[in-house]
């Protein structure tokens, strides 16, 4: 116990010490789902313009950064969030933990990617989109014609040669999921849902993993998201990537400051900053579709349509409905412990 | 000194043995370690038994309405939904619990709502711990709100906090998460059968025949317990997936559910069965053969009568181990099982895809209760193996018979054949590009940097985690079977204690790491700190593998003699210096022992970890779950397989340390 006590007391020597050597400096903790290896290069690239702002990464998958930031709500240690998909964004304005602020430019964007409010709660970043992973190869020894729509993937000849990820674990799952009720309606989407899960093989847990099945011709067709598909294809795989001619859903990373942070000024920067067009040609690199027009480079592999075919997606929809979806879906589809 | 013969009766007071500094230091020492099983086991399974009784409901009086004419202006008196409910009858108490996400939409209480009518609503909180939604927006104060037609059907209740038992109510209401009890209970039946009959056969064709390669296939048969569960799971993917070498034996069915889970169950649990079973047959008695041969018994008939009855208490402890392994495993059905849904996979789904945390902690109730159960019997079972062992025992030898001898090497030969055929097909899955397309070899699956998962990182730190858990859990461990063993008095105490160290056996791996979860991370915990770090890894690691261990430490502690502490007392020498001079060099084999079981259960466990890593701290374990997830099969595989060769390599490291460790310490017992 009285060493622990020392080490708090050195530990508070040095922190006083070393806020009174760089006064100057303003410390951020920012949350984040981003991929690890991206986090260097993003706050490398903020620290050319604002280098006195040091960010401190607190980094995990998205289902745990949100829980962490939905357990956090009465003392929140974040000061802003940067890279976490709209929806979660959304619970956690819903839970009032966001600070709205309008970044200056925030004109120049997509309009799809800002929050409605004014101002907004949030401003996104990049976007992944759903498509259909389609293995030629397993497709031919099969006999299987290679489906444009949704509604095709409904036909008989599929049968156990589907594979798409489980909503209730996978973000990219429920976006799908989320788009057949806007697309088909309420009921039509769920008796679309019908009819799929009789050709669904099973249900995977992560959103990438169809598409590496289909990739690896285990599964023939995987739904998942066009930038894992355009990867696996140049990774050798035989894939096309198809995208269904109703329109597709995506979820989109989005930045926000925290509500009651002390930080303000700095956390308001860091958004400023997101969404200026070096930000966004940074996300680039990571993903095809980004928040700024025009700045996205062609991604090799990537499905030339996608953009036009992205569905005006109602976030609101999306997460307050997103329980009841779930809990509806559950009782639906993973009760049976076989999909036969 | 202090010992006191007089008879106690006589003074109303009973004389009390005055303690030494000794008895302090021990009682003091034991009181620490006892306190740290407290803290890392009863205070989180605390925490999570009150989660899974923390409930939300729409509290519908909480919120008052008022609602105008067509004028828009002309409001009605507020009335809560409470009022409307009761004369509508919507919704029914069931329809009122939540979850922490809940969402109530509210114009389903008003039949007649039209969101192009020109009629305005009014809506506000009663109470300041109300909360309500317009669209995505929080509202939280008793202000009232107006709202026009259209934007009132954006309104959305939020539930409160309460507590009750509506968790389990909505569990068992709900045939999705309910069927999973059937489901587990139902797969760790057959794989408890099917491994116990395999591992029976081949403990006896290893104890009770003069078959050849004896020691070949005891190494085999405890190669399973080098890798993690799920590495079977990849394996039969390969083998028996649609694109498995040899998936036309399945006929048709799929190896993505029960089939599946049940082949890679037997492959894991199997050394443990194998061992308890080979405990058991190594101590029969040759004499009731020998009498059985007098009685003119045939060999079939000795069998039954012999044989299986001196087995019995270890088949039957080898049934409730296995079962209690696969009901509680999680890695493998998280891999194969498809769509079949087991109680621990079911915890997984809760709490890392949904986080809906109060329902994980159901399960996890749910999920403890076989387990308890089966560790029941099991200790009953195993209190009663002991006695069967009396000192006129002769050992008994295996005389050959030609034929049996064969067939049992044919049937060792098989199951020796699946447990190599399965780690070699995922070595050979590690090395191929680009299964089934690219046959080739190449290192490309071991460039973990490129997936998910956290690179050669996180085989490090899970090497790092393993020497410490040996390093710090054999310390503690056997640090505390010493105190239990060889302290004086403190009865209570001690019963306590023997308690707390026989618990971890029967918590689930998944069930301890949620409570952590639960327990520690809160800011409020004076603990909160080690939250997120490599120590509560190793913390949970530890207290996971408790049991074994110390049971290890106090069998080998009752092996010596209790005089050591008298002489000890009479030379004036304090007991811990006995302890360092005598009792650990003497124990060294039993220590030695429980380090290199917990490296290896450190190396290899997913489930008491699962829900503790962060980014820094990912485990190569881990890491095979999480490439496995993102469809990285291969490279799980090759991870999967760089365990079970750090963990060879620990075994004969392991092997030759203990050679001179022993050859230097264990002197005095050859003469």
């Amino acid at each position: 116990m009285a060493t622990l006590k020392r080490a708090a007391l050195v530990g508070a020597a040095l922190a006083a010490l070393m806020s009174s050597a760089a006064f100057a400096e303003t410390e951020l903790t920012v949350y984040t789902a981003v991929e690890a290896e991206d986090l260097a290069r993003y706050a490398a690239k903020f620290n050319e313009t604002h280098p006195d702002i040091t960010i401190n990464w607190v980094r995990d998958s998205t289902g745990v950064i949100t829980a962490k930031l939905l357990a956090e709500r009465d003392n929140p240690q974040a000061d802003a969030i940067w890279g976490l998909a709209a929806t979660s964004l959304l619970l956690l304005k819903s839970e009032g933990m966001l600070e709205p602020y309008a970044p200056s430019g925030v004109e120049n964007l997509d309009r799809k990617f800002v929050d409605g409010d004014n101002p907004p709660a949030w401003v996104g970043m990049d976007a992944w989109v759903a498509s259909v992973c389609f293995n030629t190869v397993e497709a031919e020894k099969l006999g299987l014609e290679a489906p444009t729509s949704w509604q095709d993937l409904t036909d008989e000849q599929y049968r156990g040669h589907v594979i798409m990820p489980n909503p209730a674990s996978s973000g990219t799952g429920f976006l799908d999921v989320s788009s057949w009720l806007q697309i088909f309606g309420e009921d039509g989407g769920w008796e679309y849902m019908d009819a799929l899960h009789q050709n669904i093989a099973r249900y995977t847990h992560s959103g990438s993993a169809p598409c590496k099945l289909a990739a690896a011709g285990e599964i023939p067709i995987g739904v998942s998201f066009a930038f894992r598909g355009a990867k696996s294809k140049a990774d050798g795989a035989p894939l096309d990537i198809i995208v269904p001619s109703e329109g597709v859903g995506w979820d989109m990373e989005a930045t926000a400051i925290v509500a009651g942070t002390d930080a303000l000024e700095a956390a308001q920067s860091l958004v400023d900053f997101s969404v200026t067009r070096e930000a966004n040609e940074m996300y680039n690199v990571g993903y095809a579709v980004v928040a700024y027009p025009g700045v996205a480079q062609p991604v090799e592999h990537f499905p030339e349509n996608l953009l036009s075919a992205m569905i005006d997606n109602d976030f609101e929809f999306a997460a307050n409905n997103r329980a009841a979806i779930l809990a509806e879906w559950s009782s639906r589809y993973d009760g049976k412990s076989d999909p036969k | 000194m202090s010992d006191a013969t007089f008879p106690s009766t006589v003074s109303g007071k009973p004389i009390r043995r005055k303690l030494s500094r000794d008895d302090i230091i021990m009682r003091g020492s034991m009181i620490v370690i006892g306190l740290y099983l407290l803290i890392t086991m009863i205070f989180p399974l605390y925490a999570m038994l009150s989660k899974s009784f923390s409930t939300y409901t729409f509290d519908l009086a909480g919120y008052e309405i008022q609602v105008s004419d067509e004028t828009g202006t002309n409001f009605n008196e507020p009335v809560t939904f409470a009022d409307l409910n009761n004369t509508l009858s919507v919704l029914t108490e069931s329809d009122l619990s939540a979850g922490s996400d809940g969402r109530l939409s509210v114009t389903q209480f008003f039949p007649d709502f039209s969101f192009r009518s020109s009629v305005n609503y009014r809506i506000r909180n009663t109470s300041a711990t109300g909360r309500f939604l317009v669209g995505s927006t929080l509202n939280d104060t008793t202000d009232w709100v107006e709202l026009d037609s259209n934007t009132f059907r954006r309104v959305q209740l939020r539930p409160v906090e309460a507590r009750g038992i509506d968790n389990f109510r909505t569990y068992f209401g709900t045939p999705a998460l309910s069927n999973s009890i059937k489901n587990s209970v139902m797969i760790a039946t057959i794989s408890t059968i099917i491994t116990v009959f395999l591992a029976f056969w081949f403990a006896y064709a290893l104890n009770c025949s003069c078959m050849r390669f004896k020691g070949f296939f005891r190494l085999v048969a405890m190669a399973p317990i080098l890798v993690p569960s799920l590495l079977p799971g990849i394996a039969l993917v390969y083998l028996f997936g649609n694109q498995g070498m040899l998936k036309e034996l399945l006929f048709g069915a799929s190896i993505y559910g029960p089939i599946g889970i049940i082949i890679g169950s037997v492959f894991f649990t199997f050394p443990h069965a194998f061992l308890i079973i080979s405990t058991a047959l190594s101590i029969s008695d040759a004499r009731l053969y020998e009498a059985s041969v007098v009685l003119r018994g045939s060999s079939w008939r000795t069998f039954w009568t012999v044989t299986i009855p001196g087995a019995r208490y270890g088949l039957v402890s080898a049934a409730f181990v296995v079962f209690n392994l696969v009901i509680t495993d999680f890695g493998l059905p998280k891999v194969i099982g498809g769509q079949f849904n087991v109680l621990a996979v079911d915890i997984y789904k809760q709490v890392i895809g949904q986080q809906n945390f109060e329902m994980g902690a159901v399960v996890s109730v749910i999920l403890i209760l076989p387990a308890i159960v089966a560790f029941a019997i099991d200790r009953l079972v195993q209190s009663k193996q002991v006695a069967l062992l009396s000192a006129r025992s002769v050992p008994y030898r295996p005389s050959p018979k030609a034929e049996l001898d064969w067939a049992l090497f044919g049937f060792s030969s098989l199951v020796a054949t699946f447990i190599i055929g399965i780690l070699g097909v995922c070595q050979f899955a590690a090395l191929v590009k680009f299964w089934p397309y690219d046959l080739s070899f190449s290192l490309n699956n071991y460039q973990f940097e490129r997936m998910d998962g956290g690179g050669w990182g996180s085989y490090l730190n899970s090497i790092k985690l393993g020497l410490l858990t040996a390093a710090i859990g054999t310390a503690v461990i056997f640090f505390g079977a010493y105190l239990v063993e060889k302290s004086n008095g403190f009865r209570t105490g001690r019963t306590v204690f023997q308690m707390f160290a026989m618990l971890p056996m029967a918590i689930p791996g998944m069930v301890l790491g949620l409570s952590y979860i639960f327990f520690f991370n809160n800011p409020s915990n004076p603990f909160y700190f080690i939250y997120g770090t490599m120590a509560i890894l190793v913390v949970s690691t530890v207290t996971h593998f408790y049991t074994v261990s110390h049971l290890t430490a106090t069998t080998a502690l009752q092996q010596m003699d209790r005089e050591f502490e008298s002489v000890s007392a009479s030379l004036k020498q304090p007991t811990l210096k006995l302890f360092r001079r005598v009792t650990v060099p003497v124990s060294m084999p039993a220590i030695m022992d429980i380090s290199i079981y917990l490296f290896v259960n450190a190396m290899t466990t997913v489930s008491a970890v699962v829900f503790l890593y962060s980014p820094k701290t990912s485990l190569a374990s881990i890491a095979v779950l999480n490439m496995d997830d993102a469809g990285d099969i291969a490279p799980a595989a090759a991870m999967g397989m760089m365990i079970f060769y750090t963990n060879t390599a620990a075994r004969i490291v392991h092997l030759i340390a203990s050679r001179g460790i022993l050859q230097r310490t264990q002197a005095w017992r050859s003469r």
